[in-house]
């Protein structure tokens, strides 16, 4: 399979990546090389075979729902390129 | 006298007990090294003051006897490795300048044992390559030259680069790193020193920066199998955090390093013997199989018949869960934000000046396979072959106890080398994505040079949980090898 360029930008956006014309043209040799290297799989017969999500062998732990810990608002705006009053600051979404 | 820097950390820890020297002393020759050879470029943060008060407090706590296991021992913590008030990039530039207000476990964990941090190593961008030249803040290079008198700047390996060249080259005693699909056996390898990365769910993975989460694993790296077990020892355990960190007995791993390997079956998997092998990694190879039988081990054949799909199935698992994983960076909780006119076209610039090439490679790939039509042809049939390469080795297992093979199809190549062709850069793995896709822990031992003065690295993979064997199987390994080479780097400084 051949990705064009229509379909790198469009999953470029679905990325949400920023791409160029010159970029996607970039790209779309370099995806498609990747993409029909993994094609290969598609010889191996995996009739009866059950998809493998996690290769630990343990269920996952359930716990009671509740509050075990909190409180820090300060922390979780440190990093925030912008805030005010407490909140993420985000261009605005509607008009 | 020998240098502090060329201590072993077992070594270290008996010169401190003894009080041959201090913590501040051990941690300040380290420093040294570290600002002798930053040319090297194995971190993207140095933190000598934060060491240098960490091994003060280290040194009180032996005098007044609360030492820890690894007390005064000075390390590099992959820069992938959340640590509270110590920038924490992934060598992205997505992640500049961002500040933890947290410690993963692992570090802490690490913390807790005693060990001193001299800062963050160098990686590739999230951990995503194999040669540590996709890191925002440069490439690492590796301490080793070849003899040829090239002077070619060789890659350390990937991506836990920064890691590996540091302990190599005697800036750290040992160091973390994370194995998504070889990132520490592989740089071991290239880098002359021994890594492990233990089974999956062993170590920790909360607060490590995620690439592919059924995949990523925490690990160490150092200059012997020995110390690696010491570290290992450390970093492993429980965790409630990580929802797959495994609530199993640790076992003492530096008691299985009992030297007897008699009547142990090595398999021999006859799909690593792969088409255009070169002839050094062939012959490094027999050489580890006949140093097994001499130290009574027992030699079995065994088929790994789904290992050429392994490849194929881990660049489409690891790009998927990569995809997903790395949309958190939109600019808008922590990390670089480049506006546009509304918030789409932010989180579009963002993220479009935010990561390097390979890694938005991987999140097209990723989101490709993900996406609605293709989803079962890529992500479902992955998932299920995946299965089969588990089986493989489950099935292998009947026959051993562990496994040997090459960790890397070659030594460490110079920088620019297989940049051309993606694919040609993912063939280095190849020997070591199977285990990774199963699960298993594996480990690099170097056990010779090729003819150009290189170090060459043997692999061993064991049973799930049976890190211990594997240790053991490296230590043996390492005994019989007698490697005992140092880098160019440093005998060069000693000349």
């Amino acid at each position: 399979m051949s990705l064009d360029n229509k379909t790198v930008s469009k999953v470029a956006n679905l990325a949400r990546l920023k791409i160029t014309e010159e970029d996607a043209a970039k790209y779309g040799p370099q995806l498609s090389n990747i993409i029909n290297f993994v094609e290969q799989l598609a010889e191996v017969n995996t009739d009866n075979v059950e998809p493998l999500a996690s290769v630990v062998d343990i269920t996952l732990r359930l716990r009671e729902d509740e509050i075990t810990d909190g409180g820090y608002q300060k922390e979780i705006l440190a990093n925030a390129p912008e805030t005010l009053e407490g909140f993420f600051v985000v261009p605005k979404v509607v008009e | 006298m020998t240098k502090l820097t060329d201590l072993t950390i077992a070594e270290a820890l008996d010169g401190l007990k003894k009080k041959d020297f201090t913590a501040v002393e051990l941690t300040q020759s380290h420093i040294d090294a570290m600002a002798a050879a930053k040319f090297l470029n194995a971190f993207i943060t140095e933190t000598p003051d934060l060491a240098l008060a960490q091994a003060k407090e280290s040194d009180k706590r032996r005098a007044s006897g609360n030492a820890g296991g690894l007390d005064g021992i000075p390390i590099a913590m992959k820069d992938l490795f959340c640590t509270k008030g110590v920038q924490t990039t992934a060598a992205s530039k997505i992640l500049k300048g961002f500040i933890p207000q947290y410690e993963s476990t692992v570090s802490q964990k690490l913390q807790d044992a005693g060990t001193i941090m001299l800062g963050k190593a160098n990686l590739d961008e999230f951990a995503m390559g194999s040669s540590n030249t996709t890191s925002h803040f440069g490439n690492v290079l590796n301490p080793w030259k070849r003899n040829d008198g090239s002077n070619a700047e060789l890659v350390p390996g990937g991506s836990s680069g920064g890691s590996a060249a540091a302990v190599a080259a005697r800036i750290a005693m040992g160091a973390t790193g994370t194995d998504t699909g070889g990132s520490i056996r592989q740089p071991a390898a290239f880098c002359g020193i021994a890594g492990i990365k233990p089974t999956y769910g062993r170590c920790s993975r909360w607060g490590v920066v995620a690439f592919a989460s059924s995949l990523d694993q925490p690990g160490a790296f150092a200059r012997n199998t020995e110390d690696c077990a010491l570290l290992l020892q450390a970093m492993s355990g429980f965790d409630p955090k990580d929802s797959t960190s495994a609530d199993i007995t640790v076992p003492d791993f530096s008691a299985a390093l009992t030297g007897d390997v008699k009547g142990l079956k090595i398999g021999i998997p006859k799909e690593y013997r792969v088409d255009g092998m070169p002839e050094e990694i062939e012959k490094m190879w027999q050489d580890g199989i006949n140093m097994m039988k001499d130290a009574g081990a027992e030699i079995i054949d065994v088929s790994l018949p789904h290992t050429k799909y392994a490849l194929p199935v881990y660049y489409v698992i690891a790009p998927a869960e990569c995809s997903s994983n790395l949309a958190r960076y939109d600019g808008v909780r922590y990390g670089l934000r480049v506006e546009g006119k509304d918030l789409n076209e932010t989180y579009a610039n963002t993220r479009a000046d935010g990561f390097g090439s390979e890694v938005k490679r991987r999140i097209m790939i990723g989101t490709y396979a993900l996406s609605s039509g293709y989803y079962d042809a890529y992500y479902i049939k992955a998932q299920k072959v995946r299965r089969l390469i588990s089986e493989d080795f489950m099935n292998a297992y009947k026959k051993c106890d562990v496994l040997m093979t090459p960790t890397a199809p070659s030594a460490a190549f110079a920088i620019g080398e297989n940049e051309d062709d993606p694919i040609k850069m993912y063939l280095n793995d190849v020997f070591t994505v199977p285990a990774s896709l199963a699960g298993l822990p594996g480990m690099s031992v170097p056990t010779g040079l090729n003819d150009k003065g290189l170090p060459l690295g043997l692999q061993i993979i064991g049973k799930p949980w049976d890190e211990a064997t594997v240790l053991r199987v490296g230590q043996t390994l390492e005994k019989a090898s007698g490697f005992n080479d140092m880098p160019v780097v440093n005998t060069q400084k000693a000349a």
